[in-house]
């Protein structure tokens, strides 16, 4: 029971954590003492941490790398916009927090949705092969965003693709991406969604079905020697990882008054994953860190905005050599000391 | 042998099963008729038959690369195979994954060690017990009433489960850090936790000296006495395999050259010449 | 009739880069068994490369593509060896993270040297156009070179490696590491060799992609190097005439696609050829299955 109390601990402190964190943004921006730059950066930096989160459930949690993360998102932040807009403009409702659950939720299903399609073919293939195909299903999907027109005409939506003529006022023009978006998202609704993406995380790892995805992460054949369906347990993971970063998409979509579909291209992708990377693989709590960290540090850093991403390929390089390579591990454990039972202990938490 | 031809669903087993004088009435735990599979023209296991009772311990034995592995890798679905039929308790399970063939009640150990080795040994006899204690993912996420009433209950299981090696102290230790002897003993463990009717051991005592491998005998024995079940088990230590089996299978370039008991075995000329090769005539 | 022709000949223009690039995949996959994301940002570097020689230091065309390979080449050595070589042993996941975070240090780097804006790359042929069915169809001199180059490129590889001590090796290393070890093979160096191998193509097909494509920027690699990996999965990863003819079906594919169904979908068809050999084919046309041992 020992270890039970120990990841109870563990998920607590994580919790505890983010919690601070956010009273601790409330009373800074109540108070006065935030910059303007930093407040813009709260929002964006809640969807980083759902998508770093729900990624590491794919990456480190089920071990498929996913090179097209963003493409849910994209998929979320288009749906999660049309979905806002309708209610707000053509239905009609005024309260903007209830349009904006209304998104998440559309946001969610609708990333699941493309989660589930894209699960069936890609969760056959493994390792390299899952890896490229997940980078194309991103980039189909980037491509097929380009060319989808959608309008608004009283409370009816019209759809269209290629070059349409749609009635009404359009919602999102095809590569010139959403327009006259009513900013929605609230920095409070931001930090809930990430407080439902831990919870539903961190309890799905420390239950029967997170077991079952982390067992076949680890032997594919002894799972199914157990009785594991490997299909079913990949695919809840994935498919938990896309709704996840669906309706981060949603909340990012409304925090900016256009957004296109360049917007989630690969570089998106490989941003998130280098959250994961640098906070761990398989650590949640890193995921949080890290995603917070570098999006808050490039802000800090603006003269050196331009080495932003060459600094990102070097730390991801450095941390694959140091973490994978015996020699460098060694050298680098020398020079910093760090917990025994850090190293030795890989579970996750 | 004629009952082989139409063969998909049968009860009583006719005597080419293993042990001589097993009451032939009972239904066996596991029959494999005219059992094969070939890989691109060559015949890895042929015309394999066998017939495993219900609190049985056979042995299967024979040199390296004889398609030992390959019959378990068979009979649990890891390959489909190419000819014949495998009846376990009197069904049919052509077509099944290795999931439903583990859920049909067949449990395996490997012969190079497949634990979930980041995580804790507790954890690896839980996965065992998935399909035995269940509850939804929803259930798991928001931690419902039955989440932890379940929970409750895989943790008794597996530390009884553990204590049949006496390994309850390790539980909280991550698997892959167990030594060697340790992780062979979790690995039957974890199969057992499955709920098997027929456990499939291969190479158990590999790695063992001679003292485990004692220790390993008897609770083999006792396995087989408190969860009345058929074992079948792939070893080279004859010790092991004369002294707990009580029939023996012995495999040479996949096919069965002998059948019996372990006396039986140790006379026939034909195992001997198999290990041993041919004497030369002077 | 004439416009599909033309298109056409597109195609296989642009597939042929298609395929110089991916026997580059082919070979280090083949023999490394990694994915080098990295490998179009060599193409990129080696266009760079050449086009700085032809333009600021005023060198031929022939010289500055000569400059491009030594230059590729190097940089596939020191990518091999300080990022790759270390990582031997490690799971297939941390190498292809490291090999996306080369990727980008390429293009960051490329873009802190040469700047965001694009370059408009001279075309290094000095070949003249072919003109057909009464000059209604035009080849042109960059085209008839890529061909060229292509079978040249393909047909030197496929004696590299079956005739001399070199190719014998690499192919004994793709089959089994440790046993070509034991042969008394040097395994770093043979996957040294083929890192300078496939770079030194790299930077060929970077000369050539932008001889027919002359916009320079540094993400002019990515795109490519993705769709040559496409393309050595079609052709089944391993197989250099495989990868050839992998090259040229996708090049085709693409050009077709967006001159017939939709200029937006042309990069989407690509990938869903992927897909599909994928999971119809996941060997490709010419690959052979390697069982998993149980």
């Amino acid at each position: 029971m020992k270890k039970r109390n120990k990841r109870m601990t563990d998920k607590l402190i994580t919790f505890g954590i983010v919690i601070v964190a956010f009273i601790f943004c409330q009373i800074m921006i109540s108070t006065g003492n935030m910059s303007r730059s930093l407040r813009g950066q709260l929002i964006p930096i809640c969807v980083y941490i759902v998508m770093a989160v729900s990624l590491n459930l794919t990456v480190g949690i089920s071990g498929e790398l996913s090179l097209g993360h963003a493409g849910f998102m994209s998929v979320g932040a288009f749906s999660g916009i049309i979905a806002a807009m309708w209610m707000h403009k053509g239905i009609g409702v005024e309260n903007q927090v209830l349009c904006l659950i209304f998104a998440i939720v559309a946001g969610g299903i609708f990333a699941g949705i493309a989660g589930v399609l894209i699960g069936i073919p890609v969760l056959r293939l493994r390792g390299d092969y899952l890896a490229i195909v997940t980078l194309a299903f991103g980039e189909i999907i980037r491509n097929v965003m380009n060319c989808i027109y959608i309008s608004l005409d009283g409370q009816s939506l019209h759809f269209g693709f290629v070059n349409p003529n749609l009635p009404g006022k359009l919602l999102l023009n095809g590569p010139a991406g959403t327009t006259g978006i009513v900013k929605m998202s609230t920095f409070p609704m931001a930090f809930a969604l990430v407080l439902l993406t831990l919870l539903v995380v961190l309890n799905l790892i420390d239950s029967r079905n997170g077991r079952a995805i982390m067992a076949i992460r680890d032997s594919r054949i002894a799972a199914e020697s157990v009785g594991l369906q490997v299909t079913r347990y990949k695919m809840m993971a994935f498919v938990t990882s896309a709704v996840l970063a669906g309706m981060a998409g949603a909340i990012y979509g409304l925090n900016f008054s256009t957004v296109t579909a360049a917007k989630f291209k690969f570089d998106t992708s490989i941003l998130v994953l280098v959250f994961v990377v640098m906070g761990g693989i398989g650590n949640i709590r890193g995921s949080v860190i890290a995603a917070t960290l570098l999006t808050v540090l490039p802000e800090l850093l603006r003269a050196f905005s331009d080495f932003r991403m060459l600094f990102y390929a070097i730390l991801l390089i450095l941390v694959m050599l140091v973490g994978n390579n015996p020699t460098l591990r060694s050298m680098v454990l020398r020079i910093i000391p760090r917990r025994k039972n850090q190293s030795q202990d890989g579970e996750v938490n | 042998m004629s009952i082989e031809k139409k063969a998909t669903r049968l009860v009583p087993a006719p005597s080419y099963g293993l042990l001589p004088e097993r009451d032939v009435n009972a239904r066996p735990v596991l029959e494999a008729r005219n059992l094969g599979i070939e890989f691109g023209g060559l015949h890895a296991v042929e015309d394999f038959n066998l017939v495993i009772g219900k609190t049985e311990i056979a042995g299967l034995i024979g040199p390296n690369g004889a398609g030992k592995t390959t019959v378990f890798n068979l009979l649990t679905k890891v390959y489909q195979p190419t000819m014949g039929t495998i009846l376990v308790n009197g069904r049919d399970t052509v077509g099944m994954t290795t999931a439903q063939a583990s859920k049909m009640g067949i449990a395996r150990t490997f012969q190079n060690i497949r634990l979930f080795s980041n995580m804790s040994v507790e954890d690896n006899v839980r996965i065992g017990l998935h399909n035995q204690i269940r509850y939804g993912m929803f259930t798991g996420i928001f931690r419902l009433p039955a989440y932890w009433k379940c929970e409750q209950r895989m943790h008794e299981r597996s530390m009884e489960l553990l204590s049949i090696f006496d390994m309850q102290d390790l539980a909280d230790h991550k698997a892959g850090s167990l030594p060697y002897g340790a992780q062979r003993r979790l690995e039957i463990v974890r199969a057992l936790a499955t709920n098997p009717c027929l456990l499939l051991l291969d190479e158990p005592a590999a790695g063992m000296n001679p003292h485990e491998t004692e220790e390993l005998m008897e609770n083999i024995v006792k396995i087989r006495d408190s969860f009345k079940i058929a074992i079948l088990l792939i070893e080279h230590d004859m010790k092991l395999v004369m002294g707990i089996c009580e029939g023996i299978c012995v495999l040479n370039y996949g096919k069965i050259i002998a059948k019996g008991t372990p006396e039986d075995i140790q006379n026939n000329p034909t195992v001997i010449e198999a290990y041993l090769g041919k004497r030369k005539e002077a | 009739m004439t416009l599909f022709l033309s298109y056409l000949i597109n195609g296989i223009n642009l597939g042929s880069v298609y395929a110089i690039i991916a026997l580059g995949y082919t070979m280090v996959y083949g023999i490394a068994k990694m994915l080098n994301f990295a490998h179009g940002d060599i193409i990129m570097v080696g266009a760079y490369i050449s086009f700085c020689a032809a333009q600021y230091l005023g060198l031929p065309a022939l010289v500055s593509v000569l400059m491009a390979m030594a230059v590729c080449t190097t940089l596939g050595i020191v990518i091999e060896g300080l990022a790759y070589r270390p990582l031997r042993q490690a799971p297939s996941l941390a190498v292809l993270i490291t090999a996306i975070g080369v990727s980008y240090f390429l293009q960051n780097s490329a873009l802190l040297i040469w700047g965001a804006n694009p370059k408009s790359f001279p075309s290094v042929v000095s070949v003249p156009s072919i003109s057909l069915l009464n000059g209604s169809l035009l080849i042109s001199g960059e085209t008839i070179v890529t061909i060229l180059a292509n079978i040249i490129i393909m047909v030197t590889l496929t004696l590299f490696t079956s005739r001399t001590k070199m190719g014998k090796a690499m192919r004994a290393v793709s089959e089994d590491k440790g046993a070509a070890e034991l042969m008394g093979i040097n395994v770093n160096t043979t996957i040294s060799v083929t890192f300078a191998i496939g770079s030194a193509l790299a930077a060929i097909a970077g000369v050539l992609l932008c001889s027919s494509y002359p916009t320079l920027m540094p993400t002019t690699g990515s795109m490519p190097g993705i769709k040559a990996f496409t393309a050595a999965v079609f052709g089944g990863i391993g197989s250099i005439p495989g990868a050839m003819i992998g090259g040229i079906l996708l090049g085709i594919i693409e050009i077709l696609g967006k001159a017939y169904v939709s200029t937006e979908l042309g990069d989407a068809f690509v990938f869903a050829v992927l897909i599909i050999v994928l999971l119809v084919k996941p060997t490709g046309l010419f690959g052979k299955v390697v069982p998993e041992k149980v």
